[in-house]
């Protein structure tokens, strides 16, 4: 039996489903994350597994215990990073750490010792006497994670742990994430919208989209189902080639972004040349072309039939600045 | 309750007076808002002459006016979680692994230490204006009703806050309930048979009447209704079914 247990668990709000009969398993020690655009469902879930949110219908368990009947014994084995501030802004930094880590009834010696290690971590030392209000929105984010991390809990839920920090702080906190898996042998299940944070953290991953989970595997297992190269390529009109290659049987699938194409086919090095035959016939010139495995990107575009490329994976956006097509489906509803 | 849950409570406790002694004008305005009632109606109505009432009417509104800092300061401190459930902050305390228990009583003795902070001003303050004080005995029974009064204040606010979503429903409810409360309470003018019957019996039905009329009786020991002794007994019941209310609310609610 997984350490996080879940069976048919849906959240009805007014009559719309966020999360709709999901069951899956996490395995102890392993770190799990759920990917998907925003408003797929995971923070209604994650909401539901810490307690905050009773589920409209269905029930899980946390190592062990029942998330409805068990909710004291639950909340002593978890530990949670909130996707939104949850901080007390009239209180420094230092002061937000001393109360959480006294709510955990840390002892002093733990309490001084851990909250010097997560301030370090996350580069806040020299603010920890500032209050809260003064901090930008990047140190209250890593605030949020040194707070998430103080305690050791056996499962530490992380919602999108990394949403609006810049690239270096987001490695330190992947890495610092990794060897708390490594070392203590916390189980971790993050949600998050970055594909390259889901390849580079999560064991295992479950795709989410409207409420439901579409797939659950492995990172390899999952981009070998894609099952074929992906070639990317920006050209001069990339519209006209677009239908042009649209055309061609080897060609599996065809997808146009805001300044490139991707083409998904078997053995891509060999198509190259014809491509550039295809190009020249119609007067297209092709100006950068590369070939590579398929990502997590391919894998949920296999899967939704959307992309969530758009979102810049090195350098994180602000959630107002959502990918077009997300905002599309939306109005579809 | 153990160990952790005793923590939890100080802790919640000291994060309340950080936050009130930084935010400088909540103090400021929480002490002088009462003072100036206790200033412009003690002195404006000085003159005026109420059936049936001892001493001058400074004597008489002091005790209500106390009341009313206490009141208002607690019921602050109970509706301010909806601050907490705005700012995400309250999450971060439900997930903690202490009971919810503990949650309310952390917040309750905040509320409380704060609200008998400024009523405690108040008193001083209407000592020095030459408000008598009948006995010692009298001072301790005034203190244990302001505990309570600000006990049950505060669960009245988890209670509102339970039930809103926001604040816009916040100045309605400032209105709509706490002021008739007020303004039935017997603290600015006495209940007794001059009233019309309507206006009597729906001064005993309001609680805050019982907790101002104690206060004025233990206090001052003059113009109030009923003995000391059973107001407090009413008070204290009252303060039990808010208290076990507003936990249970609290409970219920979702972040």
């Amino acid at each position: 039996m997984g350490i996080i247990e879940t069976e048919d668990l849906t959240k009805i709000f007014d009559g719309f489903t966020a999360v709709d009969h999901i069951h899956f398993s996490v395995n102890k020690g392993e770190i799990f994350g759920f990917l998907g655009p925003n408003g797929a469902g995971k923070t209604t879930t994650i909401k539901m597994l810490i307690t905050l949110l009773y589920p409209s219908e269905g029930s899980a368990s946390i190592a062990g215990f029942d998330i409805l009947n068990q909710r004291a014994n639950v909340r002593e084995n978890i530990g949670v990073v909130f996707q939104e501030p949850a901080l007390d802004t009239e209180l420094t930094g230092k002061e937000n750490l001393d109360f959480h880590a006294r709510m955990y009834g840390l002892t002093q010696e733990t309490r001084k010792k851990r909250i010097l290690q997560v301030l370090t971590l996350v580069d806040l030392v020299d603010k920890k006497d500032i209050l809260v209000k003064l901090y930008s929105g990047g140190m209250k984010r890593r605030l949020e994670i040194a707070r998430g991390l103080m305690h050791s809990p056996t499962v530490l839920f992380l919602d999108e742990p990394t949403l609006g920090l810049d690239a270096q702080t987001r490695r330190a906190i992947w890495e610092y994430i990794k060897q708390l898996n490594k070392e203590e042998g916390t189980t971790i299940f993050l949600t998050t919208h970055y594909m390259d944070e889901a390849d580079f953290l999560c064991d295992r991953i479950g795709i989410i989209d409207h409420g439901k989970i579409l797939v659950i595997d492995t990172v390899d297992t999952l981009k070998k189902s894609v099952g074929h190269d992906v070639i990317t390529l920006s050209c001069s009109d990339s519209r006209q080639l677009q239908m042009k290659l649209e055309q061609e049987s080897w060609v599996s699938n065809i997808t146009p972004h805001a300044s490139f194409l991707t083409l998904g086919v078997e053995r891509g090095e060999e198509k190259i040349p014809t491509i550039f035959d295809i190009a020249r016939t119609i007067n297209v010139s092709i100006s950068s072309i590369d070939v590579r495995k398929p990502t997590l990107d391919d894998v949920f575009l296999y899967y939704t039939g959307r992309s969530m490329r758009e979102q810049n994976p090195e350098a994180p956006r602000s959630r107002t600045t959502r990918p077009a097509g997300f905002h599309l489906r939306r109005r579809k509803e | 309750m153990n160990q952790k849950d005793l923590q939890a409570i100080y802790m919640l406790w000291l994060r309340q007076m950080k936050r009130f002694f930084r935010a400088k004008s909540r103090v400021l305005s929480t002490i002088v808002q009462p003072l100036f009632f206790l200033f412009i109606l003690g002195f404006g109505f000085n003159i005026a002459v109420f059936p049936g009432m001892q001493g001058s009417y400074i004597n008489f509104l002091a005790p209500g006016i106390i009341a009313m800092a206490i009141l208002f300061s607690s019921m602050f401190t109970g509706v301010s979680v909806l601050w907490d459930k705005q700012s995400g902050f309250l999450q971060e305390v439900l997930v903690a692994p202490v009971s919810r228990l503990s949650i309310v009583i952390g917040r309750t003795f905040g509320g409380a230490t704060i609200a008998l902070f400024q009523g405690f001003i108040i008193m001083i303050i209407a000592l020095v204006l030459g408000v008598p004080i009948v006995d010692f005995q009298g001072l301790l029974l005034t203190i244990v009703i302001m505990v309570l009064l600000s006990f049950t204040a505060v669960g009245f606010g988890l209670i509102i806050a339970s039930k809103m979503r926001d604040f816009e429903g916040f100045q309605s409810i400032m209105s709509l309930i706490l002021m008739p409360l007020l303004f039935l309470s017997s603290a600015f003018y006495p209940i007794n048979d001059s009233l019309p019957i309507w206006l009597q019996i729906l001064s005993y039905c309001n609680p805050l009447f019982y907790m101002i009329d104690g206060i004025r009786g233990s206090l001052t020991g003059v113009n109030n209704v009923l003995h000391p002794l059973v107001d407090l007994s009413i008070i204290f019941a009252v303060c039990v079914i808010i208290m076990g209310l507003g936990t249970y609310f609290f409970n219920k609610s979702e972040a």
